[in-house]
This record gives C-alpha cells, structure tokens and sequence, in this order.
C-alpha cells in the first residue's frame, strides 16, 4: 500500500513537474543520495520551498559529500549546479580553492559546537552548516550486546565493520581525520591493526549503512543519531551507536556556485535553509542536530550520549595540510 | 590496370575504417600519454592497485580453466537429455550484463544469501563475497562457462577413431588422458588461461561492487576513482597507461596464442568413449555437470524471481534509462558492423586494437581531448555509444573475417569479372551472403553495448543514466527491490535484442 502511495506521488510530482516546466526559473541543488531518498529531507524540502519561490527545485544526487567536490572540480564552471548541498568542513577549504564558490553574504547565530572557535558565531563566508553531528559506530544491541568502546578495543577484538572511502564520502574523511586526530604518527598502526575488521570500504554512506543493514557487517561508521531513526521511524530500538572517549564532529555545509545562473534563487534557498521550515526538517529525516535548534526543540533520541569536551574537530585548513598524508597513510595500511 | 583500379576502390571501405579506428584509439591514447603524471610518487600510490590487478585475473583465470576442465570433459563424453541445452545456455555468459551477474552472486553468496543460510544452518561462521575472494568469484561465473566452450571444443577436435583405437588397445582411462587428452589441452590451456586473464585485467564493474577499499581495487576502478574521487587527470592519466601496457600486452599474447573463437559449432557431437563406462567416471561427470549447472543457473534464477516480485517497485528513471541504453546499443551496432565489415578483409589486426586498450583508457583519453573545448558531460552519450563499438569491434571482426575471406575466394573472381565492385559488391554479393554472420555481430554487440557498465560511469551526469548504471545507483542507494526489478528488464533486453538481431539473420535464409 505505502508503494501505492509512493508510486502515486510520484505520478503527481511527475506532472506537476512538467507543468510546472513550461517557463519558471529551475534551481538545481547537488547533493549526496541519501538526502534526496523517499526518505531523506529532499521531498519535504522541496515541497516547502517551491510554495513561495516560483521556482522548480531540482535536487540533483551526484554521489557522497566528497565525491561532490570532485564532480564539481570535473565539471567546472560549466556545472548546472546553482547551490551544493552537502560537503562538510573538512572539505570546505579545498573546496574554497577552486574559486567555484561565491560568498553567500550572510553572518548567521547558529546552535553548532565549535571545538576550534567561538561557539554561536559562524565565519566562513562561502560556506553555511544546515546541520551537525557526531560520527560513531553503529550496531545492533541484539546481535552485539558488547560493542569495543575505543579505537584500540575494535582493533583487538573481530568485530567487522562497513566504512566509507575518504576520498568520495564525509563520513569516510571524518573517520580518517577521526583516527588521525587522535592518534596522530601512529594512525597507521590503528589502520593496520582495523584493517582485518574491515569488510568493505563503500563509496558513500548509504552504500555502508545498506550493508550493515543486510547484515554484511556488524558495525557501520554512521553517526550517534543514526539509532534514532530506526527508534522513531521503525519503532525499533535494537540499534545502538557504540560510545568511544572521543568522537568526531561534522558540520554539513552548503555553498552558492559563483556561476549560477540563478543568484538569487540560490540565496533565497540558503536563507530558507537555515529557517525554522528546514531546520525543523532535518532531525527526523536526515537524523542530523539542526544547526539552528527548532522552537519545538529536539526529538527522543537526540539525547547527546556525547559531552561536548568529547568532540574532535580539526579546522579546516589544518585538514587541508593533513589530508593528503591521513591518505596515503590509509591507503598503504588498507592495501597490504 | 582495371584491376588496380577496381583494388584500390574496394579498399576505400576498408581504409576509412582503419583510420576511423586508428584515429578513435590513438588520439586519446596520445592525450593519455600527453598528459600522465609518472613521477615516482603518483605511482607508487597505486602499486597496490596493480599487484591486485594482476593477482585477481592471474587467481580468476586459472580458477574458471582448472574447474573448466572436468566440465567439458563430461560434456565431450556423455550424452544427457538437456545436453544441448546447456550447451546452449554457456554461451549466455558472454552477453550477460555484468552487474545483472553480480547482483545474482550476491543473492547467493551475500551475507543473507542462500549459502550463508546454509553455513548458518550447519553452525559455520558465515563467508563474505567482498574482496578477492568475490572478485574472482564472479569472473569463475563470468568465464568458467567461456572456458568450458573452448576446451570442450579441444575435446571435439580429437578424432573419434584415436578413442576407438584406445579402446581396442585397451587402454585405461588413465592412459587415454595421458596420450590423448594431455596433449590437446596442452595445447588449448594456454590459449584459454591467456583470454580470460586478459579478459580479467580491464574488470570494472565486478571491482566496482565486490571490490572497493584499497585492498581490492583494479587498475580500471582505480583510473575511475581518480576522476571521480579525486578528479585528479594527470593519475587517472599515468594509471591509464599502466592499463594500456598490462591489458595491451596481455591482449596481444591472447591473440598470439590463438585460441579458436569459442562461439563454435559442431559442439553438439558426443564421441562414444568405452573406457569412460564405469560407474566412479559416470558419477564424476554427473556431478561436475551438476554442480556447474547449479552454479550458474541459481543466481540468474534468483535474479529472475526477485525480479518479477521487483518490478512493480521500478521506479520512472528506469524505464528512461532503459530507453537511453537502447539508443546506445542501437548506435554502437550500427558503428561495429560498418567498422567490421570495413576491416575484416584485410584490417583485422585494427579491429583487435579495441582488445589491447580497455575502456576507462580510452574514456580517459577521450575525455582530456574533450574537456578543453566542450563538456565531456554533455557528449557522453555519443562517447558512451562510440567506446562500446570499439570494444564489440574485436568481437564481430573475428565473426566476419572468415566468412567473408569464404565469400570473396568462392564468388570474388566472378564478381571482378563481372565489374562487380564497390556499393554494388557489398549489396549484390557481400551482404546477402553474410547476413547470418552479420545478425551474430550485431546481436553480441547490441547485447553487449547493453550491458556495459564502463566508460558510461566516467562521463554520466547525475540527471540520466545507461540501464546497467542507473542499476548499480539503485544498489547504492539500497533500494533493493527496485535494483532486482530493473536487473530483470535490463536482463530482458539484452537476451532480446541478440535475439531479434540474431534471428533476423536466420529467417528466410536458404541454405
């Protein structure tokens, strides 16, 4: 019945779509797959937005966060892409030196933990958060009742895991510079000694987490929200996210291309992105904190197993120097 | 002097195609070589992706001939009803779309596949499909069934009189392997081995799902990942070239050794072997028949049934997909057989040039030719058709060069006597007579260019997609039952469009 539902929707939007064709301006927005899925923010999304911009809202899926950088860098200034929905703060740097960004003008309050500055304010002029989290563990209480509780107790144990390549996803870069952060010359050992855990490394996040819900693998590198999707949504609380000392933050970003055709509209999307509609959106269906906390507060679930002295987050330029040797660090401890 | 003439028209056809060839292939194989970066530290990155390149298709190849054997010799010695069926239906691997394949092999072999259900059921811990072991798993699916074809017909070539007199001699089987059959295989393994590990080198789409992760990256997924991870031209460059020389090497050392085609005919003769009769041989072959045909018939009828129940689940962008890739197929047929029948009479060795450049190499090149004056995006439907006619090329010419070779030697005095050339050669005498051969190409290159899951990845915007491509994006994003929905139609496809095309040859052709 719900395919019914789905299908007929579908259907709907098809029409209104070709319709809705015939001369309004379009406003496409890359983003990363699980963003625009029935299930993700994009439907809803979309539909608040197009009831006041008199535009088409077309999300476009290119791929995980950092995947979408590289299909902007390969289509260059030629991209349809009027804003970019997605990356994070470890890429925002290489991301500025393309130059493809324009400044979006704007010095929002928002609700993010900032590790590495002042709290509230947010600085970056070519880059605004939508949303936030922890990156963690996941796995199932049923079939593993005592998840490892560190880096160091996951390597030692067999427990296997799904994680995502740093060089096409956020989640995958936030795990290295995770390992990196912590461990610092000796991240290699950690890779090395992870490296039998390891049962695939996926391109983007949905890949991983589809995995691990086949039952591929029995912990996936998702976030400490995650569980609460399958609490709220599915009424199944048997997925939990396995506690380190020390977890890695994200902060997703979005930015206006500078040779968007359609500027305004851009800035229209970024402003009601970080209004009330949109943010209180994003905790029950990108299962992300909101970066500007909803009036209505947060749902069950949202309850930060994480401290706030317990986030990790290096800054973006100082990702931008360390990426490249986190890298080939990984890919020489995974290779062997 | 009329007959200079007359030579130098007929070979218009064939020159322009073996420039058209030659320019689509070395221009971009230029590019590549203009632009890789070889210094030290770009490769070194990298040596992991070739010493699994290398290890997965020398693994793969000697895997699908070892376990080939048992199977065609049983084929070559018994006779069962179904026999020619199989037969049949071991030639279907070769137009089968790989990640249909794959996506069968994870049904069986995944962690909730049917075999772990059974390990589980008997209390061992569960396998995982994922790296080396996948890999090669789904190229033994891929090729045991071309290999199996090539040394059964090994088998055939052994006149039946050398077993007839084995047996008067009394020898054992035993005897009859070691005078007999060893040497033959002796003879045709090498050939084999040699095809499907070149076959192996250019694995893209197996890479892609089974492999990931640095341990089990080929050197294709890796020219991929550095334009779509890392859009990083100068590697994906240098890595094309590493290709060029691994693959191109191994394509050329194939076609040195000469395997026959593997498409045969006359594999349906069963020489009576007495020294077989016994019961321990009887069940021997039984179960390597068995267990081959079970081994490749589960995860197709698995794709077939999750895909029926999958269909209504098949969302709008893959029926649209599904139109995109027809077109393709429809435009790399028509480009394959012009270019094939071009070259097949004095071209051939061009139209193997497809064999020793795989696709991500060319796609590269091409995509560097592009990029500076146009976006590589916007042409990537054009570029998709013309690089899978490249990579069919190799496959219709060897179709076509014989029997054209036939043709021309039993009518071409005729036809030069009669002042028979040119447009009117071609439509009186040429297409007429190689209109069985010609259907064969087109159906293997239709089917193919179907299938592909390659240089499409490389170019594809995110707004449209080949079948095979919009497929995996379905995987991706877990959307399973619609995955297996569009598994069966692009299965469907394929199978029918070699079929139209093949039968099309065949209808009301006398003799």
């Amino acid at each position: 019945m719900r395919h019914l539902l789905v299908a007929a929707g579908l259907m709907t939007a098809m029409a209104a779509a070709t319709v809705a064709a015939a001369d309004t301006p379009v406003l496409t927005v890359y983003t990363y797959d699980s963003f625009v899925s029935d299930w993700g923010p994009g439907p809803a999304v979309e539909k608040v937005f197009e009831q006041d911009c008199g535009c088409d809202l077309k999300f476009v899926a290119a791929g995980d966060g950092a995947a979408l950088l590289a299909r902007l860098k390969l289509e260059g200034a030629r991209t349809e892409a009027d804003v970019v929905l997605g990356l994070d703060t470890s890429l925002t740097a290489t991301a500025a030196e393309t130059g493809l960004f324009a400044s979006h003008g704007r010095s929002p309050v928002v609700d993010v933990p900032n590790p590495v500055g002042e709290p509230g304010a947010w600085g970056d002029p070519l880059f605004l958060p939508y949303d936030w989290g922890y990156f963690a563990f996941v796995h199932d209480r049923v079939k593993l009742p005592n998840p490892p509780k560190s880096f160091e107790e996951l390597v030692e144990s067999d427990v296997s895991i799904v994680i995502q390549d740093p060089r096409s996803s956020t989640p995958g870069l936030g795990l290295m510079l995770w390992v990196k952060a912590l461990y610092g010359d000796k991240a290699d050992t950690i890779w090395e000694g992870l490296s039998d855990n390891i049962v695939t490394v996926t391109p983007g996040w949905s890949e991983a987490y589809g995995l691990f819900l086949e039952g591929e693998a029995d912990m996936v590198l998702s976030y400490t929200t995650s569980p609460a999707y399958h609490l709220i949504a599915e009424e199944d609380d048997s997925k939990a996210a396995a506690v380190f000392p020390q977890h890695y933050m994200q902060i997703e970003v979005a930015g206006k291309l500078a040779a968007s055709d359609q500027p305004e509209l851009a800035d229209q999307f970024l402003g009601f992105m970080l209004s009330e509609a949109f943010q209180s959106l994003i905790p029950t269906t990108n299962w992300m904190y909101p970066a500007i906390t909803p009036a209505a507060g947060l749902p069950d679930g949202f309850t930060a197993p994480v401290a706030p002295d317990q986030a990790v987050l290096l800054p973006p330029e100082d990702v931008a120097e360390l990426r490249d040797e986190a890298l080939a660090e990984w890919r020489a401890a995974l290779s062997k | 002097m009329a007959r200079g003439a007359i030579e130098i028209r007929r070979a218009w056809l064939g020159w322009t195609a073996a420039g058209f060839v030659a320019a689509v292939v070395l221009v971009p194989l230029g590019a590549v070589i203009w632009q890789a970066d070889l210094s030290g530290q770009a490769l070194t990155a990298d040596w992991a992706a070739v010493r699994f390149t290398l290890l997965q298709a020398t693994v793969s190849a000697f895997t699908s001939v070892a376990l080939a054997i048992p199977v065609a010799r049983a084929l070559a010695r018994r006779r069962f009803p179904g026999r020619g069926l199989l037969i049949t239906l071991l030639g279907a691997p070769f137009i089968l779309p790989v990640i249909v394949a794959v996506l069968g092999l994870l049904a069986v072999f995944g962690r909730n596949g049917l075999l772990n259900g059974a390990l589980g059921w008997i209390g061992v811990a569960p396998v995982s499909i994922y790296g080396l072991q996948g890999v090669v798993l789904a190229h033994v699916f891929l090729n045991l069934p071309l290999a199996t074809r090539v040394i059964l017909q090994g088998w055939q070539g052994i006149p039946a009189e050398r077993f007839r007199l084995a047996a008067s001699l009394g020898m054992r089987p035993r005897q009859v392997f070691r005078v007999l059959e060893w040497p033959m295989l002796r003879a045709v393994l090498p050939g084999a081995v040699m095809v499907i590990f070149a076959l192996c080198l250019s694995s893209f789409a197996v890479a892609l799902i089974l492999g990931g992760g640095p341990r089990a990256t080929t050197i294709e997924l890796a020219i991929y990942q550095a334009f779509r991870f890392d859009f990083d031209l100068s590697r994906a460059a240098a890595l094309a070239l590493v290709q060029l020389v691994l693959a191109g090497g191994a394509a050329a050392l194939a076609l040195w050794l000469a395997v026959p085609p593997g498409f045969g005919a006359g594999l349906d003769r069963v020489v009576r072997r007495w020294e077989a009769e016994r019961a321990g041989l009887r069940l021997f072959d039984g179960l390597a028949v068995g267990l081959a045909a079970v081994f490749l018939l589960v995860p197709l009828a698995i794709v077939f049934f999750n895909g029926v129940s999958g269909l209504a689940r098949v969302p709008g962008s893959v029926w649209e997909a599904a139109g995109v890739s027809v077109v393709i197929a429809l435009v790399s047929t028509s480009v394959t057989l012009i270019l094939a029948l071009g070259l097949a009479r004095r071209g051939e060795i061009w139209g193997y040039l497809g064999l020793a450049v795989s696709p991500m190499v060319v796609g590269t090149g091409l995509f560097l030719l592009i990029n500076p004056w146009a976006s590589p995006i916007a042409l990537a439907l054009p570029v998709t058709a013309l690089v899978n006619a490249l990579m069919a090329l190799p496959f219709a010419v060897r179709v076509l060069a014989p029997e054209l070779a036939r043709v021309e030697d039993d009518f071409g005095r005729l036809a030069d006597a009669l002042g028979l050339h040119g447009w009117a050669r071609l439509r009186l005498l040429l297409l007429p007579r190689l209109r069985r051969p010609l259907s064969f190409a087109a159906g293997l290159t239709a089917a193919l260019s179907m299938g592909d899951l390659g240089v499409v990845a490389l170019f594809a915007s995110p707004d449209w997609a080949t079948l095979p491509l919009q497929m995996y994006r379905l995987m991706g994003a877990y959307r399973m039952e619609a995955a297996a929905g569009a598994a069966l139609i692009l299965l469907g496809l394929s199978l029918m469009l070699f079929w139209v095309f093949d039968r099309g040859g065949r209808v009301d052709v006398d003799a």
